[in-house]
């Protein structure tokens, strides 16, 4: 068994749109271990969902996915038939999504739903799915698991439905798990609560987490790896202590500026901005894609844009090596 | 200033207005086009039918009954043949378009106000007045319309504006629902709460926030009405009991035709066929209008 | 308390309850839902006011009785020292607007930009077409969006645009006290910052009055002059924002303060230790609504309602910290 179990090398989706066609993931490399948890965020546009439903193979035929390498375990996931896929969807890998409400079927008691993953990937009898189910409540912190099974998801709260989610997620023992936004339709205090159970599931259960989110705030507290994402590109991955430190693209650390923080920020003093919109990712995308709201920009950008390598796993891709950051520094 | 704070040059105005996105799209939409074109060609017949008619749809002749259409064997003089009072088929299916179209119209159009009116206020306002509305469409829904329509001509007797009246105020149960829910989802926009607070009066929250954002719904159903009305006339009228002889009507051209139909089918089958077209472009047309006004509930 | 000859807040609360009846399942009885409890809160002329708590709070409810558009079911609106119900609608429209959380939703799709943040100008019959189009071109220059997006529709422009259109709409009538609910939680986190600095500036530029409406404490606390912490239809606590850190008093606020997620990386996520479930506010829980969830509650707690109790330079609703019930101490 290697030790990177998750190994995506120049992952590509096109979307064909009226009209041409939308580049909407272009090029993208990362790779996971067991046990470990990565972060990939980015805002509205960035492609960082379609990365993680290109990973689970769920995206519809009209949309191209390619790649040189998608291997899950040894797996070439682009290869794999349809099967093959289910075989793994739900039992090997499982995704939590960000809407518990519309993610769980309303028809159906959530003991149900909890059960149909297992009896479907397992060679189980419903009283051993049941126990499990039961098992997996406790686990995520659900008082009287027992009679919760045969409660409907509108009967619980926003909370506690996503615990459900991730309780469901988790009834195949999966050694992968996929979050879009797990906490994004959560208040805050509950955010933290649903945020510590995932880590410390992930940990104590040697699984692999890819956590895909907006907020900066929830990967610094718990991603190992960052990868930053900005229309359809990957611009900056490494650890996320390394990332969050010395923080090396121009968008990185735009984000970064953009963010209130509590003792940081000094109150009523402009926030840090990032200019502009997004460019259209349909026809052709050439250059870096941030330049034109980059404030470092050059005529260079227009062109090849190299990756650096500034520590052990820290990578961004940017014409400026590191004189843009150091400017800014001495700036400041 | 305020306005430093961001370059406004830098951030483009994305995408095509609304009018050039729906144009595109009603141009490209294949059933609305064609039950578009087709209408519109029905209503031209209709509107020009002094002109366009060969002969006067009144006029009788006992010497040419019955005679054939051009393509069983007829001659030009009446391309689609006699009826059985020797009147000219095809004058007669060109005024009959007049009132096929008359009905449709001013039937779908008094259903729509009264249930418009009955929606909107009850979306709106919701509580007493909701629960009103929906107990009288309840009862509405109760009532077999066929029924109700025969009943009521056969107390009135059967006359064009009879008919037109009576569709009229049998049909407005699903301009009723459907506005009613448009209405109470559109309400709880922040837009309406925005002019709320602006202090705009309730009249004009419902004329300019409220009923331009349901009007899409209201021309489906008008549209789909309309086919409904036309039907029920022919129905009626084939009863006996709507249009009243000798005025020229769709369905009592069937009702008419339907003793010869098993000798001369034509008589049947001509004015069942321009029913069929009409009623389906008719319903193509609401179909096409309701994808390309709504597109974000397709798929 | 005793400052109340000087010049009136801009905005007052006294005694504000909202109950709604809501019915449960299909034939379950009417129950009555108190959204929001005898409220008393006073918003200064220039202050920032952060009203922060869970979703169910009542803070959106607050902020609909503030606009008019609900009436509160007992209690009183001041604007200047002067009842709501006193003055008319229109007047109160042109002192106290809103902006709404959604872009996407606050503006008519099927109305121009120039239409859109015209109406109030219409509504109130204030000058003639062509001064109330230079009254928009005006507006929209000072929330930074070029001239030629009046006659673009609101389907054409991105989200931080449209959030500028809502409050060009929302400060075309030059009001006093702005109501922002959650104005930048459907945005992207760079558009986000580009509005919140655009708030601050108005502020500054206008004299304006903001009762900011967030359950995000880190943007509260960025741009709040003093904070109201509200729970199960109570302000728990009210504190300037510069004690809000290091001197917060009740229990709910430390948590909300504690789950807070800064971008550090190593902190890991912190443990708020507040059970889960937010309580159903149908069915309050006795005595403290806040006691099945906080850490120190005693049999006090669930027994008897704490009583708002003067703290630093506002007041906080907690059995710790009134001088009266505290011998019962925590432990």
């Amino acid at each position: 068994m290697t030790d990177t179990f998750l190994d995506v090398k120049g992952l590509t989706i096109d979307i064909p749109v009226g009209g041409g066609t939308l580049h909407a993931v272009r090029g993208i490399d990362f790779e996971l271990k067991r046990g470990e948890v990565l972060c990939i965020v980015g805002e509205s546009g960035s492609g960082k969902s379609l990365t993680s439903l290109a990973l689970m193979g769920l995206l519809g035929r009209r949309i191209k996915v390619r790649a040189e390498r998608m291997d899950f375990d040894g797996t070439a996931l682009l290869d794999a038939s349809p099967r093959q896929m289910r075989s793994l969807r739900g039992a090997r890998m499982s995704m939590i999504f960000q809407e518990p409400m519309t993610s769980l079927n309303p028809a159906y008691t959530i003991g149900d739903q909890l059960m149909e993953a297992m009896l479907l990937h397992r060679d189980v009898s419903r009283a051993e799915a049941r126990a499990r189910a039961v098992d997996l409540l406790e686990k995520v912190g659900i008082t009287a698991a027992a009679s919760r099974l045969g409660q409907y998801p509108h009967q619980l709260s926003g909370g506690l439905r996503q615990r459900v989610m991730i309780a469901m997620a988790l009834m195949c023992g999966p050694e992968l798990i996929i979050a879009d936004e797990p906490t994004t339709a959560l208040d805050v205090t509950i955010q933290a609560q649903i945020l510590r159970l995932l880590v410390d599931l992930v940990r104590e259960m040697g699984m692999a987490m890819i956590l895909i989110t907006h907020d900066l705030g929830v990967v610094a507290r718990v991603a190992d790896k960052v990868a930053v994402m900005y229309a359809g590109e990957l611009v900056e991955t490494g650890l996320a202590a390394d990332v969050f430190r010395a923080p090396m693209h121009p968008y990185t650390r735009g984000l970064l500026r953009c963010i209130p923080q509590p003792g940081k920020s000094r109150r009523g003093e402009p926030l840090g901005t990032i200019r502009g919109i997004v460019p259209s990712l349909v026809g052709e995308v050439s250059g870096c894609v941030f330049r034109t709201r980059c404030d470092e920009a050059v005529a260079a950008c227009r062109g090849t844009i190299p990756q650096h390598w500034p520590g052990d796993g820290h990578a961004f891709r940017c014409v400026h090596a590191s004189g843009a950051r150091i400017a800014e520094q001495e700036g400041a | 200033m305020a306005n430093t704070t961001v370059d406004p040059l830098l951030e483009e105005i994305i995408g095509p207005t609304p009018g050039q996105l729906l144009r595109k799209r009603v141009f490209g939409h294949q059933g609305l086009m064609i039950g578009a074109v087709v209408l519109v060609l029905i209503t031209l017949v209709a509107l020009f039918a002094p002109q366009l008619a060969p002969h006067d749809p009144y006029a009788q002749s006992l010497v040419a009954r019955m005679k054939p259409p051009v393509f069983l064997g007829g001659t030009w003089e009446h391309p689609l043949g006699t009826d059985h009072l020797g009147r000219d088929y095809l004058s007669r299916l060109i005024y009959g378009a007049r009132v096929s179209l008359m009905i449709g119209a001013i039937a779908a159009a008094i259903s729509g106000v009264i249930g418009t009116a009955m929606g909107v206020a009850a979306g709106y306002f919701g509580g007493r007045v909701d629960a009103v509305v929906t107990f009288l469409i309840n009862v509405r829904l109760a009532m077999p319309v066929v029924l109700v329509a025969l009943a009521v001509v056969a107390i009135l007797g059967g006359s064009l504006t009879v008919v037109i009246m009576v569709l009229g105020f049998l049909l407005w149960d699903r301009f009723a629902v459907v506005m009613r829910a448009s209405t109470r989802q559109v309400r709880e926009r922040e837009y309406v709460a925005a002019a709320r607070a602006i202090g705009a009066s309730t009249p004009r929250l419902l004329l300019t926030e409220i009923m331009p954002n349901i009007l899409n719904n209201l021309i489906v159903v008008v549209t789909l009405e309309m086919a409904h009305a036309i039907l029920l006339e022919a129905a009626l009228s084939f009863l006996g009991l709507g249009v009243q002889p000798p005025t020229p009507s769709w369905g009592l051209m069937v009702s008419e035709g339907k003793n010869m139909m098993l000798f001369e089918p034509w008589l049947v089958l001509i004015p069942g066929a321009v029913l069929f077209v009409m009623v389906l472009a008719i319903n193509l047309m609401g179909d096409g209008l309701r994808d390309v006004t709504a597109p974000e509930n397709r798929n | 308390m005793l400052d109340a000859a000087k010049t009136p807040p801009a905005l007052e609360l006294r005694n504000i309850t909202k109950t709604y009846t809501v019915k449960q399942g299909l034939i379950g009885k009417r129950r009555p839902l108190t959204a929001v409890r005898d409220v008393s809160l006073k918003l200064e002329k220039g202050e920032v006011l952060g009203l922060v708590g869970e979703s169910g709070c009542g803070k959106s409810t607050l902020a609909k009785i503030l606009l008019g558009l609900e009436p509160p079911t007992s209690g009183e609106v001041l604007v200047d020292g002067q009842a709501l119900g006193v003055q008319d609608r229109l007047a109160l429209a042109r002192r106290i607007q809103p902006i709404f959380q959604d872009p996407y939703s606050s503006l008519n799709p099927r109305k121009s930009i120039a239409d859109i943040v015209s109406l109030p100008l219409r509504i109130h019959g204030i000058g003639d077409a062509a001064s109330q189009q230079k009254a928009v071109r005006d507006m929209l220059d000072v929330v930074g969006l070029p001239p030629r997006v009046m006659n673009t529709f609101p389907s054409q422009m991105s989200g931080g645009q449209r959030q500028r259109v809502a409050i060009a709409r929302a400060l075309i009538m030059k009001p006093e006290i702005v109501i922002c609910d959650e104005p930048t939680s459907a945005l992207d986190v760079s558009v986000q910052s580009q509005i919140l600095n655009l708030l601050g500036d108005l502020r500054a530029e206008f004299g304006l009055t903001y009762l900011f409406i967030s359950h995000n404490l880190a943007v509260v606390e960025h741009l709040a002059t003093r904070v109201a912490v509200m729970y199960l239809g109570r302000i728990v606590e009210d504190v300037s924002s510069d004690d809000l850190f290091d001197a917060s008093a009740h229990p709910y606020t430390q948590a909300l303060l504690q789950s807070v997620l800064t971008p550090e990386p190593g902190l890991g996520v912190p443990d708020t230790q507040l059970g889960m479930a937010y309580p159903n506010p149908i069915d309050p829980p006795s005595g403290c609504g806040f006691h099945p969830r906080c850490r120190h509650a005693t049999n006090l707690c669930s027994a008897q309602a704490p009583r708002p109790v003067p703290h630093r330079d506002g007041h906080v609703e907690c059995h710790l910290h009134d001088p009266e019930t505290a011998m019962f101490g925590t432990d």
